[in-house]
């Protein structure tokens, strides 16, 4: 990909050489100021917004609808209420947080049209190997542990990218072969014992693991934490929507912005405030789990990956149409052995918290629900099976609604079989706006 | 001194009327169907070609061998004189080679901007500069009078087929380039923006870059051209000055390869 910006000079300033070409159209041109330019008021955005929507591009509302929507039904139906209590909430925050990295896993993928069906077991490995440099007798530091593993999943990830760019073969196919491959070799990794557990209170290293799901931020410290992070993003946000009104460019009106950060505020304040509610029962326990950051940290990374820099935004365009992206000089086939690269890198991490959640990683655990999971949890996101369309933030939110289902249904003492059933038709339902969505969009662009 | 021989070297070849780009018995086949078969076109700087030719003659195919989409499986290209290989969209990017396609080429989820900066996007330090990218976007467009469109923010997919076909052209003239080529740029647009883009090609004329244009509008054709080259299922079957052509020959020599009509000679290259 380097190089590609040098291959061109600066664009021709059209206006100059209709100065000189052609008065009489230029003077005509004078008044006809492109109407984004001057779309600066809340209608106006509104209208451009919902120009998007039907697009294809709903955003994350619907997502949140659901979310909502599962919330008020499961906490109705728990017995007491329990759904919504500080101490399900941060259960249903750590139960999700596998899944939610999985879908963000899987996001990458998915953006070209793609699937990766083995990311349950290729981030069972990465834990494995996590945890096997943490066992007594080689007791390596937990990060270099954690390095290790994920540099793993990465030349899984990599291989996948070369054999089916070089080979041309459909990835469903190579990961569906991955998902049986990875499946026997993590249970030669985990050996006779058919575990490795890092539950050691003497290990230090295996103790921190464990720590990442289990232990909590200091009450005192998240409410720092979170006024660091709202400042940070609040600021981030303020000046580039001042910035891009200033200078006449596309921008939300003032009031879009102050509510955008005010909902940051808010959201992070809901969350800290019900983490440090003492739901201990007979030791006090409160705070943020240390999962929380972590989580939104690898939320922030790949969010300004896929946003912000030339590599996300070829992705986006393979994804739309791997044809103009060629024609645009971009390497599709490098783009899409990065994406295999990045899908195994993060399914690597949710392997890494699988095994701090669990305290370890025995051959019980079921690689093909995680991946249905995470497949579920980005679509029902808002990130499209047909690629060209998602955001890491759809991987959350859609495995916030899967972790709701998971954790609501077990509260209400259903058993798996009906987990199943629920996520299955809510996977429906989103992809069937999904295509829906889809169909709109063509019949506009045809219109 | 060395430097002053090697400049009037390169400009040599324009002096003396030797064209940008050259094409010399260019062959393609697909499976059994013969695309293109032994092509020789001139397209000389300062100077619109038309390449007309019936559905089927070729005409999309050749565009694209020129851009590096498909490689010829013989002939050569020479560009400002020397013999070129074009083996990918990249290496007719760094000739100064931007072409229009017929299909557009778009990427439906991407927005305007993102659509007119794809694979040559502005970097910050680390980070796209999304300003600065819109700005020039912007100017290109108000330059072309594309002004129906609601936001250059939207994806291309919420746009009209020539809204669309707008912002294909605007992407292709808003590089420093040699030479565009356009395969049927005026295929969805109405009357104005037609004749915006007309006007543009003239433009483009007058900066002195060559410009082969592909049209089935024999008015268009007439038009802004300089030059017309014909294909005929695969074979160029008449290259010449506009002056030696009229509606009537065009036709002749689109349907049945030659003109009984005498005006135009078929092949000739040295009218130039
Ligand atoms: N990728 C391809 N694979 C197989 N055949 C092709 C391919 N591209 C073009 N052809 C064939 O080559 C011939 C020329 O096609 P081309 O698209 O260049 O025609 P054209 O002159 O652009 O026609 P139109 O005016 O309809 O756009 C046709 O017979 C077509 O079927
Ligand atoms: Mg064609």
């Amino acid at each position: 990909m380097a190089g590609i910006e040098d291959l061109k000079g600066e664009p021709v300033p059209l206006e100059e050489s209709a100065a000189e070409l052609a008065p009489d159209l230029t003077a005509a041109a004078v008044d006809v100021v492109p109407p984004a330019l001057v779309a600066q008021s809340m209608g106006q955005y509104m209208r451009a917004w919902w120009v998007r929507v039907r697009g294809g591009d709903a955003g994350v509302l619907p997502v949140v609808l659901a979310l909502v929507g599962v919330s008020l039904v499961l906490q109705i139906v728990s017995p007491r209420g329990l759904f919504l209590s500080p101490g399900n909430i941060v259960n249903l925050f750590i139960q999700s947080s596998v899944f939610i990295v999985l879908a963000m896993s899987e996001t990458f993928v998915l953006l070209l049209g793609d699937i990766d069906l083995s990311v349950g077991y290729v981030g069972a490995i990465g834990g494995i190997i996590a945890g096997n440099f943490v066992q007594p007798g080689l007791d390596w530091p937990w990060w270099i542990a954690i390095v290790i593993g994920l540099a793993v999943t990465c030349v899984i990830g990599w291989i996948y990218g070369l054999i089916i760019t070089k080979l041309r073969l459909p990835a469903f196919v190579v990961t569906l072969a991955g998902f049986l491959f990875y499946f026997g070799v993590m249970i030669i990794l985990l050996g006779a014992s058919g575990s490795v557990p890092i539950s050691s209170t003497v290990l230090v290293n295996q103790e921190f693991l464990y720590g990442i799901v289990n232990t909590n931020i200091d009450p005192t410290l998240g409410w720092i934490g979170l006024v660091v992070i709202v400042l940070v993003l609040g600021a981030t946000i303020w000046l580039r929507d001042t910035g891009r009104r200033k200078s006449g460019l596309v921008a939300p009106p003032v009031g879009l912005t102050v509510a955008k950060i005010a909902f940051l505020a808010g959201a992070g304040i809901v969350v800290v405030a019900i983490c440090n509610v003492n739901r201990g029962t007979f030791l006090p326990i409160a705070g943020v789990p240390w999962v929380v950051p972590i989580v939104l940290a690898v939320l922030g990374v790949w969010t300004i990956l896929l946003e912000r820099t030339q590599f996300g935004r070829h992705m986006y365009a393979v994804g739309g149409n791997a044809e103009a992206a060629r024609r645009a000089g971009i390497s599709v086939d490098n783009v899409r052995t990065v994406a295999f690269i990045l899908c195994a890198l993060t399914a690597g991490i949710g392997g890494v918290i699988y095994l701090s959640w669990q305290g370890g990683i025995s051959t019980n655990i079921n690689g093909g629900q995680l991946v249905l999971y995470a497949v579920a949890a980005a679509v029902i996101g808002g990130t499209s099976l047909f690629g060209g369309r998602g955001r890491a933030i759809h991987g959350v939110l859609g495995g916030l609604v899967i972790g709701a289902i998971y954790n609501g249904l077990y509260l209400l003492g259903l058993a798996i079989q009906w987990q199943l059933i629920a996520t299955g038709l809510v996977l429906l339902a989103a992809v069937a706006v999904d295509s829906l969505y889809r169909r709109g969009a063509g019949g506009v662009a045809r219109a | 001194m060395t430097v002053s021989a090697s400049v009037g070297e390169s400009a040599g070849p324009a002096a003396s009327g030797e064209p940008l780009l050259k094409l010399r018995g260019i062959s393609k086949h697909f499976g059994a169907v013969q695309a293109l078969y032994q092509v020789d076109l001139d397209l000389p700087a300062a100077t619109v070609t038309a390449l007309c030719g019936d559905n089927g003659a070729g005409k999309s195919c050749l565009t694209k061998t020129i851009a590096g989409i498909y490689q010829a499986d013989e002939g050569e290209i020479f560009f400002e004189g020397s013999q070129v290989h074009i083996r990918s969209p990249k290496d007719s990017a760094a000739l100064g080679i931007e072409t229009v396609y017929q299909d557009l080429a778009l990427a439906d989820n991407l927005d305007i901007v993102q659509n007119m900066f794809l694979g040559r996007e502005r970097k910050g330090r680390f980070f796209l500069d999304e300003d600065d990218m819109e700005k020039a976007a912007a100017e290109t467009l108000a330059g072309l009078r594309v002004t129906t469109v609601r936001s250059i923010r939207q994806p291309v997919a919420t746009l009209s087929g020539g809204q669309r076909q707008a912002v294909a052209v605007a992407k292709a003239v808003m590089w420093n380039s040699k030479l565009v080529l356009l395969d049927e740029p005026t295929a969805a647009l109405g009357v104005a923006q037609t004749q915006m883009v007309l006007e543009l090609i003239r433009r483009l004329k007058d900066h002195g870059l060559a410009v082969m244009v592909i049209s089935h509008n024999l008015n268009d054709v007439f038009e802004v051209a300089d030059r017309i080259a014909v294909l005929r299922l695969g074979r160029m079957v008449a290259q010449d000055n506009i002056s030696a052509f009229d509606r009537e020959t065009v036709v002749d020599f689109m349907t049945s390869g030659g003109s009984n009509r005498g005006v135009a000679a078929v092949g000739t290259q040295a009218a130039l």
